[in-house]
């Protein structure tokens, strides 16, 4: 079981809601992954257009809604977005992102701690999309927040893993701060990867939605973080150097 | 006589298609002037199928071939094909598009440069959809309203109608459950000085864009899809990722001239499909989202079979919510 902000959660798995190919096959995917929370991008044009037949179809899917401040540049403006969120989904979550390169969207790691000091005195359970960096993890949670979600790689780049060390050493200094892997994650064994070296959940998009197929995918990836969870637990073997028979030396053939 | 509310894209498709079988119709529409009230004054006009079944359900590439020869006796259409583009650095999104689509073929830069003399040297990979096509919506929408009058059909502008009509065309403004809006921006760029003959669409993880030459040193452009039912105009960094993106295309743009930029609400069900439903003794058509000139013919022939009683076949019956 895995408890954020007070929320207890069976699913390890966390789900993005853009790029796919329609509502009704969003609403399947979602289904399908087993996911008990749901992102969701608020952009100044969506905020004045609520009531839009799109989040009656995410409310009605029963996930918990995170809002984030995905496209957010500055502290102030993501500050600002979360606000709206709070105001248009009756929710003190927000999945805190201020954009530091618009070529990389990598998390300007100044902002976002500026943003998350604001929200966080503000009532806010802020869920910051950071870097793996230890120091700006640490300054973060000074400032208030009780999730940390590193990246894996840049969004949407399916990379996978880049960094698996700064995530296994964030994991050392964080026992007792659910992480969470976002963005990079492309393939079923990326997410399962993340799951192994102790995270506690798997945020992603992309990797689902521009599947070729956005269902099955979904599904794949809940198997893969269940048994990437489930190996992280049993405690799984040190690797060696050599090889190591793995049936007993009993009976063999005496070759005269 | 069957009484049409919605002079839009939809209504005078399907008044058309009624007409050409002899039926009498009259269609209303609150706006005083053809379009003006229409979604698809926004739209490109793209008769794209097998690019849009990259990302759409099946169903789109094969209602969508039956547009072609509709519109080519409407309106003048541009059969130059489709022309899909990405940055070196984006090859895998080309890469990903040609696995999922069909009807086309990969082209070099040689070919690439052969097919757009403004593009040469520019674009090193690309994909050829040769049978797509593209027309000019404001003038699809004129020339169907003078085919339907032509034919004997009653055109009543600044007028809602009766209480019931037969077939409700409206769009967002249809009391329809489960419709949604997905709101679309664009702008028509003068530039004389760029010379592109057909639609071109360039793939982008964050600011895709399609253009769609107009003629006459004209273009569309377009691509972003908000789920959203603001009408307000495209906000600056909208048009900034689009006018960013023609820029990319080709750096002449910088000096186009912006001559309009708009926003339109597409109404769409939850699978982003058109559908024919049945309610109070009214049939409505709606739910073209982004395939109205794609989709309309073949769902007026559809609306039309419902209307004039004719059995029902396979693909209605699908396209009918019980």
């Amino acid at each position: 079981m895995l408890t954020l902000y007070g929320k207890t959660l069976t699913s390890r798995l966390m789900l993005g809601t853009a790029q796919y190919p329609s509502p009704k096959i969003l609403t399947e995917a979602i289904a399908a992954s087993g996911t008990e929370v749901i992102t969701v991008s608020l952009r100044r044009e969506t905020a004045e257009g609520s009531g839009a037949g799109f989040w009656d179809i995410l409310r009605e899917s029963g996930a918990h809604i995170l809002p984030n401040t995905a496209g957010c540049h500055s502290a102030q403006e993501a500050v600002t977005t979360a606000r709206m969120a709070r105001e248009l989904f009756g929710t003190n979550w927000i999945k805190l992102e201020v954009i530091g390169d618009s070529d990389t969207l990598q998390p300007d790691v100044f902002g976002l701690v500026e943003a998350a000091e604001i929200l966080c005195a503000d009532g806010f359970e802020v869920f910051p999309y950071t870097t793996d960096d230890l120091v700006v993890g640490a300054r973060l949670v000074a400032a208030g927040c009780r999730v940390l979600m590193p990246w894996g790689a840049p969004i949407g780049s399916g990379q996978g893993l880049r960094n698996p060390e700064a995530l296994r050493t964030m994991r050392a200094h964080f026992p007792d701060i659910p992480l969470v892997v976002d963005a990079g994650i492309g393939r079923p064994s990326d997410a399962c990867a993340a799951m192994e070296l102790g995270m506690d959940a798997v945020l992603l998009n992309t990797a689902v939605a521009r599947a070729g197929d956005p269902v099955t995918m979904a599904r794949a990836m809940a198997g893969a973080i269940e048994a990437g969870r489930a190996g992280f637990e049993a405690n799984p073997m040190e690797r060696r150097d050599m090889a190591v028979p793995s049936t007993p030396l009993l009976g063999l053939a005496e070759l005269a | 006589m069957i009484t049409i509310r919605g002079a839009g894209l939809a209504g005078l498709t399907t008044a058309l298609v009624l007409l050409r079988r002899g039926a009498a119709v009259t269609l209303y529409d609150r706006a005083e002037r053809i379009g003006a009230a229409s979604v698809a004054r926004f739209a490109g006009g793209m008769l794209a199928p097998w690019c849009e079944a990259e990302s759409a359900e099946p169903e789109v590439l094969d209602l969508g071939r039956e547009a072609l020869d509709f519109w080519g006796e409407v309106t003048p259409v541009t059969q130059r094909g489709t022309l899909v583009l990405a940055a070196g650095r984006d090859r895998a999104d080309l890469t990903q598009f040609a696995r999922r689509s069909t009807g086309h073929e990969t082209l070099d830069e040689t070919r690439v440069a052969a097919l757009e003399p403004a593009l040469a040297g520019r674009f090193r990979h690309g994909l050829f959809f040769a049978q797509e096509a593209h027309l000019d919506p404001r003038r699809a929408l004129l020339d169907l309203a003078a085919q339907v009058t032509g034919l004997g059909g009653t055109l009543c502008l600044g007028e809602t109608g009766p209480e019931r009509v037969d077939l409700d065309c409206t769009g967002m403004a249809a009391p329809l459950p489960r419709l949604r809006p997905v709101r679309g921006e664009m702008a028509i760029l003068r530039c004389p000085d760029v010379e592109i003959s057909r639609t071109l669409r360039l793939l982008h993880p964050r600011a895709p864009l399609y253009l769609v030459p107009r003629g006459a040193g004209l273009y569309m452009i377009g691509a972003t899809s908000v789920e959203s039912s603001s009408t307000r105009p495209p906000s600056l960094r909208s048009l900034a990722d689009l006018l960013g993106a023609a820029y990319a295309v080709h750096p002449g743009f910088a000096e186009a001239s912006v001559e309009e930029i708009g926003a339109g609400l597409r109404p769409a069900f939850a699978d982003n499909l058109p559908q024919l439903i049945h309610r109070d003794g009214t049939l409505y058509l709606n739910g073209l989202y982004r395939h109205g000139f794609l989709l309309a013919p073949a769902m007026a022939r559809r609306a039309a079979r419902n209307l004039l009683g004719d059995t029902e076949d396979e693909t209605d019956r699908q396209r009918l919510p019980a």
